[in-house]
């Protein structure tokens, strides 16, 4: 049995002690905004935060990180966080989405960068995202970054 | 701002030929599309029984629902990426006449009334979506428009003469009575389909031209967006799936005896419910995806790899070479011969010659291979991204023993696709497995599997000569191409005279005007599978052309910019307008600001594909210990009308990149017939750090629409081994890039 907090929510499941986090989330909590891309934690589309920081959630157990606090993609669309709200409406606004299937590891990954760092240099951003996006839409995430990070918080 | 850097789908697909803005009548009187036209059942109930949606939504014809909140623009185009679910949504609104706030899109469920008339099929592909659908959506939003005045007219019992529409509203004036299109649709479903309407004059486009936000971003930031992964079915179980290594071989001993108990014969482990036997392949079927992934790797397998089981890509290069040769008697396979080429270059003043090689390539889009079916008594039922759905009915009923009309195929969001998703095999697999269990069954192929058992882009070969005069014209073209054939695969009838059109395409409908050409190719298959990959021959065929101009540049000493403007002339000022606004956009007359132990250059390219035009202009700097940046990329692009602009500019970035990262480092090598790259750690991809900042600027032409989502693919390649022969003198004839030591002589072992 494993448990976890995930987007605020505590949950115990039975998973097998070799599953990924990503298929525990994707099979047994049915989150499936966080996708399968490699299953080897190189193109990111399976970033999710645990305990704050970025991970790819195919590279690690469910169970080694019971009792983590777990952000998802679904997590942000809650709109608690302020960080996630504001990286939501620049992906918006720059309109970044193509397939969109890189998306939710790639905004995951972009509020992390914008907690630790919140006015980021391109450099600082492409040091932090190494997801991977097939359609090449690098340009307009790194304007979605600026402009979440430059967004007046209204409090 | 970068870090380190490493480094028509077919014939049928020439130009759309017709002129919305200057012929609308024509065409709809007499133009090829009418005919197509006439046949689509535009009235859906009853007529086009799957396009009901389980929604409250009311189909007012095949293309739209409308419902009390909004409108439903039905898509016949898969939403890959492209934007065109939003860019038909506007097509159709424009003449609807309604709020675009109102507005959303979904997919058409298969049927023939959503055949692309273009491909010839329920297909998304070449390029063509906005082409093929520029006219019929915008005839359906008009159509409807009409339908809706009519019900309101039958209703309120008043001349349709009476009636002010517009912005999702009917009024009737003389009573102040209005009426929203929500409220009449079921009478206006039952209205005559009114042919020849009139369609809005292009200056009173509110829609068509502007960059509306796209329909799919909500939810594809939320999480919500539902790929072909996601669909859940009730009793849903999970597949992974292992294939023989070599192409063309078969499955001929299994082991699963380690997942079952202890006791022999029994069942097999908790979780775990079949194993299932393909004829190339070994699937496991079971409760979860990771429990059938972990399961199939316990299971032992012996193949009979077959024919293919020797091969190697050092044997296929050779196979290749082989093939340039004048004297082998396919070369008799001529598929353009204009004026005379080989006398022209015998003749000329300055000849140019170079043989150019390029590897087989993956699609690698980013959601792996999968797909939903379910079998039952009824028949088949299908949930998948997938670029072609109207080949399913077939294929599925053929392989299932059913008829064609008991398959039903659902299309997800695509999570990248760039022509993999034509292929039928995870679809026909899912299929297969499904009936094997008799529940609906999600097969989901790895990453690895995904790319040791791709349909490649053709390794390919390319032999060129050029004549040049003594004012440094071209006076002919030479030109084999030897690669083993997509048509040959999938389509073999279309193949003509022994020329596979998509492996020549690009070289004959170059922009330049050319005296004399010819154009020969050799087929040399090879064992390994090869199909359509974003702008199918247009890439490979644009990378020669362009570094063979670059190449006849250099020879004569002359400004690559300035050589490519002569050669264009006043003939073909589409293209020079394209060429020209790249070159100024880039500062390409300005020398580029030195960098200390480094070498820069600039390089351009410009090509003509399906019926757009783009120039490119890449800036590298290499440096002494070989690394190589990509500065700055900017590109000119004229696709004729545009209907969502934003999107155009997304599209060219996004295909320039998709050809930047191919030219950098993509190659798929064969040894014992396998491929021996699998995952992204050895089929690189473009990273953000990699990647040049990329600017588009778009050319606003009265032409008719072209297409764009393959378009900035084939100026890519060429304009970065162009730039990179500007800044070290050294012309790579062979891709990828990243095979090529780019450090100076003098720091080279």
């Amino acid at each position: 049995m494993v448990s976890l907090t995930v987007n605020g929510k505590t949950v115990s499941f039975d998973v097998s002690g070799d599953a990924p986090l990503l298929w525990a989330l994707r099979h047994q909590l049915h989150l499936t905004g966080t996708k399968y891309g490699c299953g080897i934690g190189s193109c990111g589309a399976c970033t999710v935060l645990v305990n704050g920081a970025p991970v790819r959630s195919c590279s690690v157990t469910a169970a080694s990180v019971d009792g983590a606090q777990i952000l998802t993609i679904e997590g942000l669309a809650l709109g608690h966080d302020p960080v996630a709200a504001r990286i939501t409406a620049a992906w918006i606004a720059e309109q970044v989405p193509q397939c969109g299937y890189c998306v939710p590891g790639v905004m995951v990954a972009a509020v992390a960068l914008l907690r630790k760092t919140p006015h980021p240099t391109d450099g600082e951003i492409d040091t932090a995202i190494t997801n991977l996006c097939r359609c090449g839409t690098y340009d307009r995430i790194r304007k979605a970054i600026h402009r979440a990070a430059n967004a007046v918080v209204t409090p | 701002m970068t870090g380190p850097a490493l480094v028509n789908l077919s014939p049928s697909l020439g130009r759309f030929n017709l002129s919305p803005l200057l012929s609308r009548r024509a065409v709809l009187k007499g133009g090829g599309a009418l005919v197509l036209w006439m046949h689509l059942p535009l009235l859906a109930p009853g007529v086009s029984e799957a396009a009901t949606g389980i929604n409250s939504l009311v189909p007012v014809n095949a293309w739209l629902k409308i419902s009390a909140t909004g409108v439903s623009v039905v898509s016949p185009a898969s939403e890959m990426g492209q934007g065109v679910f939003t860019a038909l949504a506007q097509l159709v609104a424009e003449e609807l006449d309604v709020d675009w706030r109102s507005v959303r899109a979904e997919m058409a469920p298969y049927d023939p009334a959503y055949t692309n008339p273009m491909l010839g099929g329920m297909r998304s592909g070449g390029a063509t979506s906005i082409r093929a659908w520029f006219l019929p959506m915008r005839q359906a939003g008009a159509a409807a428009r009409v339908m809706l005045k009519a019900a309101a007219a039958q209703v309120w019992r008043v001349p349709v003469e009476s009636l002010v529409i517009g912005s999702g509203l009917i009024s009737h004036p003389a009573s102040a009575r209005d009426v929203s299109y929500g409220a009449l649709a079921q009478v206006a479903a039952r209205q005559k389909v009114p042919v020849d309407v009139p369609l809005r004059d292009p200056s009173k486009w509110i829609l068509i031209g502007h960059s509306m936000p796209r329909l799919d971003t909500p939810d594809k930031v939320n999480g919500q967006a539902t790929f072909g992964m996601d669909v859940r079915m009730p009793g849903q179980l999970y597949a992974a799936i292992r294939h023989c290594p070599v192409y063309g071989g078969t499955l001929s001993r299994l082991d699963d005896s380690a997942l079952k108990g202890k006791t022999s014969g029994a069942t097999y482990v908790p979780g775990v419910v079949a194993v299932v036997t393909l004829k190339d392949a070994v699937a496991v079927v079971a409760e979860d995806w990771w429990l059938a992934r972990s399961a199939l790797a316990r299971v032992a397998v012996a193949w009979a790899e077959g024919a293919n089981s020797g091969q190697t890509s050092a044997a296929i290069e050779s196979a290749l070479v082989h093939a340039l040769d004048p004297k082998d008697p396919r070369s008799l396979a001529i598929a353009v011969n204009r004026g005379d080429a080989d006398r022209a270059i015998a003749d000329a003043a300055r000849t140019v010659e170079a043989i150019y090689r390029q590897p087989f390539l993956a699609h690698a889009a980013l959601e792996p291979l999968n797909a939903t079916a379910s079998v039952t008594a009824k028949g088949c039922e299908l949930w998948l991204p997938t670029q072609d759905q109207g080949q399913y009915p077939r294929l599925i009923a053929d392989a299932l023993g059913i008829r064609p009309d008991k398959v039903r195929v659902n299309t997800t969001y695509v999570g990248g696709s760039f022509g993999r998703r034509f292929e039928a095999d995870v679809g026909l697999q899912a299929a297969l497995l499904s009936k094997a269990v008799g529940k609906p069954v999600q097969l989901i192929w790895t990453r690895e599997e995904d790319i040791r058992h791709d349909v490649y882009r053709p390794a390919s070969i390319s032999r060129v000569s050029l004549g040049l005069d003594v004012l440094g014209r071209i006076t002919g073209w030479r030109h084999r191409v030897t690669s083993p054939s997509i048509l040959g695969r999938v389509n073999p009838g279309a193949i003509k005279d022994g020329v596979d059109k998509t492996a020549i395409e690009g070289i004959a409908d170059q922009p330049y005007p050319l005296p004399a050409l010819k154009v020969d190719y050799v087929r040399q298959e090879t064992g390994i599978p090869v199909g359509y990959w974003r702008s199918v021959g247009h890439g490979a065929n644009g990378f020669v052309v362009e570094s063979m101009i670059d190449e006849a540049a250099a020879a004569l000493g002359r400004d690559p910019w300035r050589f490519r403007r002569e050669l264009l002339t006043s003939k073909a000022p589409r293209a020079l307008r394209v060429l020209d606004l790249a070159a100024s956009k880039s500062g390409w007359a300005t020398p580029l600001p030195p960098i200390a132990g480094a070498r820069r250059g600039r390089g351009i390219a410009l090509h003509e594909a399906f019926g757009s035009i783009i120039a490119a202009v890449l800036e590298v700097t290499v440096f002494k210990d070989g690394r190589l940046l990509l500065d700055r990329l900017v590109a000119a692009f004229d696709c004729g009308q545009m209907v969502n602009p934003d999107i155009v500019e997304a599209q060219v970035a996004g295909g320039l990149l998709f050809g930047l990262s191919a030219a950098l480092t993509g190659k798929v090598t064969f040894e014992r017939g396998r491929a021996m790259q699998s995952n992204f750690q050895d089929y690189r991809i473009l990273t953000m750090a990699e990647a040049p900042p990329v600017e588009v600027h778009l050319v606003a032409s009265g032409e008719p629409p072209g297409g764009v989502s393959e378009a900035g693919v084939p100026p890519a390649a060429p304009a970065l081994t162009n730039a990179i022969f500007a800044a070290t003198g050294r012309r790579l004839r062979a891709l990828p890039v990243l095979d090529h030591d780019l450090r100076d002589a003098e720091v080279r072992p």
